[in-house]
């Protein structure tokens, strides 16, 4: 294929060879020689007094090698809180033992581990563990936990973890002179991220070196392998962490769990390897879940329909621990609650509350898809009451597209956008008019269709270390071997995300190197550098842009080396089509791998310049960048059953330029299928004792092929000046933007029985029984 | 113990299982075969689909013993990257997988699907899927690579190599 038809071309991953055949290597398809197995007993009360834990059993089981409760890691030096990376001044921090000590704060934390020959064996001996418990009350509902509930804790004062308020802007005058206060209560449910592939883990310790080795299915090997050198006193450069392919994280996998850490400790006891492949019960108990706040609304208006300020009390269930960011996630939801708006003034109290149930943390969006689903819904009812058009409401308030770089009164700047060309691009596919049309011609038959927008901006690209509670840079290295073959090592970690694929176009396309020359690597701290990892959308919006810089190092090295050839000055020499040449001599030129093996070769090179042709990188982003698009969802809800039938779904987004369309639109794609699994079928539940009662796929409702419709996409491009590649993140703009577009369509479907707001999800039950209330109590006609 | 014969991908097996081995567990563990995932402990979510006698069955929900004198096709028996089948091509080229996790296991699936429905509408492949859950795809580009091997396959075009296929990353 031609030098520069790679970028922006639909090109097939070069991951999926592997994957299609069944010849990829995850977790739990890693064996080594004299491979033990560890199993969990897990809590089954959501707050107890823990009395003791006998093993006595489980260690005379067949096969079993160890069996520990937290008792013996302390007396064998474990001593350790796990830790949370994030921090709010004044926050609550309870201790987080690995194993719980002497109280259990929700259904499936660890109470005791067995490590045995077989993973049958281990079950069977975490069976014979007798655990005996003394229940105490279970807090669940945060606003009761805050009201003076059950504590969550007993060593704590209260369940408030975190109280945080913030004002900016005139928020009380624009609410004394508002023509209309808007006020709603809005649910955004807990959920559970259900990547395929649950947490899976096998830590391997060399007696020899005195060294470890852990392979998890993770999204951040590095940061992984830094706190666990921590926890361990290993020194970090005696720790490895590999992350071989990884099915699935949408922020879940963006943690450090106790149960790496157990599996890790163990194998140093032992001395002997040690997996633990979690069951998917285990995953839906103890791996983190997200959202779950419940947000009291006001918004100031006037008669125009012109939203000038917002009024937010917040409560953000954090669960029983604070995790790796858990305290941190709901902080972007008053950050980025004024949405694509010219909203002036904004009050938030948010509040952190620890309840009995698992840890809260990051889940494909992660704080930002509450902020738009408060400000899309909160749009649209100030539309209703005003009696406004909702694309006439979001023309009003929009940020104008010749407004950028826009300060917002957050502080934030916007980077770039257009919020009006995605809009009108969305209602030129859509056909707006031709829908209201048949809406209202369709009322009349006694069918109720709906049709809801978002036009949603995002924060991602995570992002600049000064406003991070990690470092926010990335790195790559590229090594241009003698034979030509070019090796790429990038410090993110991606586990679907298609990176070897879209990062292997731009080094080709950037150095002239056939593709299939292109090797990306990731995933090892033995062999990349250190790198921050995949998540917040900012793979290639950091990793990438780290990997530019790498491309404009080797490129300019290469130049100083052929211009040394032809006795010719680098400012006469440049990259043209993929080739090196003198300016305007297209026949005078050298590709990169001739260029890389004179480096090699150490021969002729231009005084004071090393040899061999290798880069290492990292890129600092200045500012965040914010993808932003509009989606539009139309619903035919039956009136007999409730049910929600999406009859179409269409989505312009706009991430700025873009390196391969299959890709980008696959990340659409998925994005708006967990929206749609919010917005209409999924909830994590507990009922008032803290047990899990949604803990299967058969409770737990993600979508079915048959749930979801075919999405119609299309985009924008709007490049961002924040990173050198002008692109922004995409991997959770879909489910960012799509949550309000369908809950929008279903309250207009339901618009004629006088609904004006239900919460998610908004399952046949829930629909129906509004309907029918209208229909009864005849409220209209 | 017990000992049981399989056929697995065209070859005899012969292995001694505990009776209450699940398939999965006797194909990953006695025979290396990791391309059938699991994903769940509800035969809910697919990921461990392979074909017993020629019809797709959740292989964490079967006991070894079960097929003893039967035959077993997983993912690595469907074809290799020198020998594609239609249906991992058509997932290929359409990017129906993202992390792979469930994808043996849907592929799988969807063989099975076009044995029964050979030229399948949109709403019997969703349907035809209903047993296989995927987290990354949204099930879109699932839905046309299912389309489009059903068009191959009834094409009888022959089936393709990795090397025949990536080089220059052309797309389609």
């Amino acid at each position: 294929m031609a030098f520069n038809t790679l970028m922006g071309a639909k090109v097939r991953r070069r991951e999926d060879p592997r994957l299609i055949t069944g010849r990829a290597t995850y977790v739990d398809d890693v064996q080594v020689v004299g491979l033990l197995y560890a199993a969990f007993v897990r809590s089954p009360y959501a707050h107890a007094k823990v009395l003791r834990v006998d093993l006595s059993e489980a260690k005379r089981a067949l096969g079993v090698f160890a069996a520990y409760a937290s008792a013996d890691l302390r007396a064998a030096g474990l001593d350790v809180s796990m830790p949370v990376a994030a921090d709010i001044p004044g926050m609550q921090k309870p201790p987080h033992p690995p194993l719980a000590t002497d109280e259990v704060h929700f259904v499936g934390e660890a109470v005791a581990m067995i490590v045995a020959n077989d993973p049958y064996a281990a079950r069977d001996a975490a069976e014979a563990v007798v655990v005996e418990y003394d229940e105490l009350p279970a807090v669940v509902d945060m606003e009761k936990a805050v009201a003076g509930g059950p504590l969550a804790h007993t060593s704590l004062p209260s369940n408030v973890a975190y109280d945080l308020p913030t004002k900016v802007g005139d928020v009380d005058g624009l609410f004394a002179s508002a023509d209309v206060v808007v006020k709603q209560r809005l649910v955004n449910q807990r959920l559970v991220p259900c990547p395929m592939e649950p947490r899976a883990m096998l830590a391997q310790w060399d007696t020899g070196p005195g060294a470890l080795t852990l392979y998890s299915s993770t999204q951040i090997p590095h940061l992984l392998r830094t706190n666990l050198a921590i926890l361990l006193g290993l020194p970090e450069t005696k720790v490895r962490v590999i992350a071989p392919e990884v099915g699935g994280g949408f922020g879940a996998k963006l943690q450090f769990y106790s149960e790496e850490l157990l599996v890790a400790w163990a194998s140093r006891q032992l001395g002997r390897p040690i997996k633990y492949i979690e069951t998917r019960s285990e995953n839906f108990q103890a791996m983190t879940h997200g959202r779950d706040q419940i947000q009291y609304v006001e918004a100031a208006a006037t008669k125009d329909g012109r939203i000038t300020a917002l009024r937010m009390k917040i409560y953000s269930n954090l669960g029983a621990y604070h995790q790796l960011l858990t305290p941190a996630i709901a902080t972007f939801t008053p950050m980025m609650s004024i949405g694509c708006y010219t909203i002036e003034a904004l009050e938030c109290q948010l509040i952190g509350v620890f309840t009995n149930t698992m840890s809260t943390d990051a889940y494909r969006g992660a704080g930002r898809p509450e902020a738009t689903y408060l400000i899309e819904r909160m749009i649209d009812l100030v539309a209703g009451e005003l009696g406004l058009d909702p694309i006439d409401a979001r023309r009003r308030n929009f940020i104008a597209a010749d407004a950028f770089p826009h300060p917002i009164v957050t502080g934030l700047v916007y980077d770039s956008g257009n919020y009006q060309g995605s809009l009108d691009k969305l209602l030129r596919l859509v056909d707006y008019p031709a829908f209201r049309a048949r809406q209202t011609e369709a009322r009349k038959h006694g069918r109720y269709l709906g049709i809801g927008f978002s036009t949603y901006v995002e924060i991602c690209g995570m992002g600049p270390s000064a406003a991070m509670p990690a470092p926010g840079w990335d790195s790559a290295t590229i090594r241009v071997e003698p034979t030509g073959s070019v090796t790429v090592m990038t410090g993110i970690s991606p586990h679907g995300q298609g990176q070897e694929t879209t990062f292997a176009q731009l080094v080709a396309s950037e150095l002239g190197v056939p593709i299939d020359n292109v090797i990306i690597v990731h995933g090892d701290t033995d062999r990349v550098q250190y790198g921050v990892g995949t998540f917040g959308s900012r793979g290639t919006a950091v990793g990438g842009a780290a990997l530019k810089l790498a491309i404009e190092s080797i490129q300019e090295k290469a130049i100083k080396i052929a211009a040394h050839q032809w006795e010719a000055s680098p400012d006469d020499v440049e990259y043209r089509d993929g080739k090196i040449q003198v300016k305007g001599v297209p026949s005078n030129s050298m590709t990169t791998a001739e260029v890389g093996f004179l480096a090699f070769r150490g021969v002729n090179l231009p005084p004071g310049v090393e040899p061999g042709l290798d880069a290492t990188r990292r890129f600092e982003p200045p500012n965040f960048v914010f993808p932003f698009g509009a989606h539009a969802c139309i619903v035919d809800i039956d009136p007999q059953t409730g049910e929600t039938k999406i009859e179409r779904y269409v989505a312009v987004d706009d991430c700025g330029p873009i390196i391969n369309p299959l890709i980008v639109e696959g990340q659409i794609h998925g994005g708006i299928a967990q929206g749609i699994g919010q917005a209409l079928y999924e909830s994590a539940e507990y009922d008032e004792n803290g047990q899990l009662t949604s803990g299967t796929f058969m409770d737990y409702a993600i979508p079915h092929a048959a749930q979801v419709v075919s999405y119609e996409t299309d985009h924008t491009t709007t490049p961002t000046d924040v990173n050198p590649l002008g692109i922004k993140g995409v991997g959770e703009a879909g489910t960012i933007g799509s949550v309000p577009a369908v809950v929008n369509a279903v309250m207009d479907a339901l618009a004629p029985f006088g609904v004006k707001h239900i919460d998610m999800p908004l399952r046949p039950e829930k629909l129906w029984r509004a309907m029918q209330s209208t229909r009864n109590g005849a409220t209209r006609t | 113990m017990s000992r049981i014969e399989i056929d697995v991908n065209g070859t005899h097996r012969t292995l001694e299982v505990e009776p209450r081995t699940l398939l999965v567990h006797a194909l990953r563990d006695g025979l290396g075969l990791t391309g059938t995932h699991v994903g769940c402990d509800t035969s809910s979510c697919g990921a461990c689909t392979v074909m017993i006698d020629g019809v797709s069955a959740k292989s964490c929900t079967v006991f070894a013993v079960q097929v003893d004198g039967g035959s077993v096709t997983t993912i690595e028996g469907l074809g290799a990257a020198a020998d594609l089948h239609p249906m991992q091509e058509a997932f290929w080229a359409k990017h129906g997988l993202q992390c792979g996790y469930c994808t043996p296991g849907m592929i799988v699936s969807a063989v099975d699907l076009l044995r029964r429905h050979p030229d399948p509408t949109d709403d019997q492949i969703r349907a035809g899927l209903d047993g296989n859950l995927c987290r990354c795809t949204g099930y879109e580009n699932i839905v046309r690579a299912v389309r489009a091997a059903a068009g191959a396959m009834r094409e009888n075009s022959p089936r393709h190599s990795v090397a025949e296929l990536l080089p220059a990353g052309g797309g389609d």
